[in-house]
């Protein structure tokens, strides 16, 4: 039995994240107001045998911990 | 002396890199899929695009099989010059340290640039004075170096950055205008402009060939 696994991986706190500002810039001037802190980060969705493994495989390949924040969501 | 060049899925400069080293040694292209350095005095992990950039620059790369050979030479001593996208891969190896973000203003930037020449008495700049400027091309999309605050004191207070962008010429938003760092040993360079690509005086510069000649007289002077 494997589980479903999702993984959320965002750019660390207080990095610069020059998607996330483009994104928000271009909103407004589609008519969307009032929209702020928008980041943009990755989504890997994976089938696990051992889900207690994955935040070995984060650290390890899936984020760098330098520079990325990780979330393990069982989906 | 003898250079060896890597050969990543997705590499583009590889020729390049390997012409730039026979203007100052012998050199020869190694694929990534073996583990056989073939006894070379020096690694280059040359530019591009290494397994498509998937998941992030440099990421899948690092655990190519010729990488556990790079990883061991470095350890033992051996010099290893990343460029661009092998600065990329050497700092996701943690050979370097750092990493690479997407450049500020989220472009691809093919440009001219002035670096300053930090240090001097290296592996990888003694062909070049203090205070230097160097002119060499950069393209990327992905070359903003960035450390965080405690490991970049620590970079700064060893003396690891060779090479910053000069005045107004850091266009990628990288930390202090780094342009390019070493590790703590000193074996082991990157840096985001293609040194390989100024070699020849028909495209503008020959100031690349100064990265190259320093790696050549650092293993000449070894062997004496």
């Amino acid at each position: 039995m494997s589980q479903r696994i999702r993984v959320l991986v965002r750019p660390k706190a207080g990095i610069l994240d020059p998607q996330g500002q483009a994104v928000e810039r271009a909103l407004p001037a589609l008519g969307f107001e009032g929209v702020e802190n928008v980041h943009v980060g990755r989504l890997i969705e994976l089938d696990v045998a051992d889900p207690s493994q994955v935040a070995d495989m984060c650290e390890k390949l899936l984020a760098n911990p330098l520079i990325e924040d990780y979330e393990i969501v069982e989906a | 002396m003898r250079f060896g060049v890597l050969r990543f899925p997705g590499t583009c400069d590889e020729v390049d890199a390997q012409l730039a080293c026979e203007r100052v040694g012998e050199a020869v292209i190694l694929w990534h899929g073996d583990t056989d350095l073939q006894g070379v005095d020096a690694v280059v992990v040359p530019g591009g695009f290494s397994y498509g950039d998937y998941l992030r620059v440099g990421a899948i790369a690092r655990f190519a099989p010729i990488m556990e050979s790079v990883i061991a030479f470095a350890r033992d001593g051996g010099p290893v010059l990343g460029i661009c996208n092998g600065f990329q891969v050497l700092c996701e190896a943690g050979l370097l340290p750092g990493a690479l973000l997407p450049n500020r203003t989220l472009r691809f930037v093919c440009r001219q640039v002035n670096l300053v020449v930090v240090h001097a008495d290296t592996v990888f700049t003694n062909a070049c004075e203090e205070g230097e400027r160097l002119s060499i091309p950069a393209k990327h999309t992905t070359g903003c170096w960035y450390a965080p605050p405690a490991l970049h004191e620590q970079v700064e207070a060893n003396g690891q950055v060779l090479l910053r962008y000069a005045p107004g010429e850091n266009f990628n938003g990288s930390l202090a205008d780094v342009a390019g760092v070493r590790n703590e040993a000193g074996n082991v360079f990157g840096l985001m402009p293609h040194p390989e690509h100024a070699v020849d005086p028909l495209t503008g510069s020959v100031d690349g060939l100064k990265i190259f000649q320093s790696v050549a007289n650092h293993v000449g002077a070894a062997h004496v």
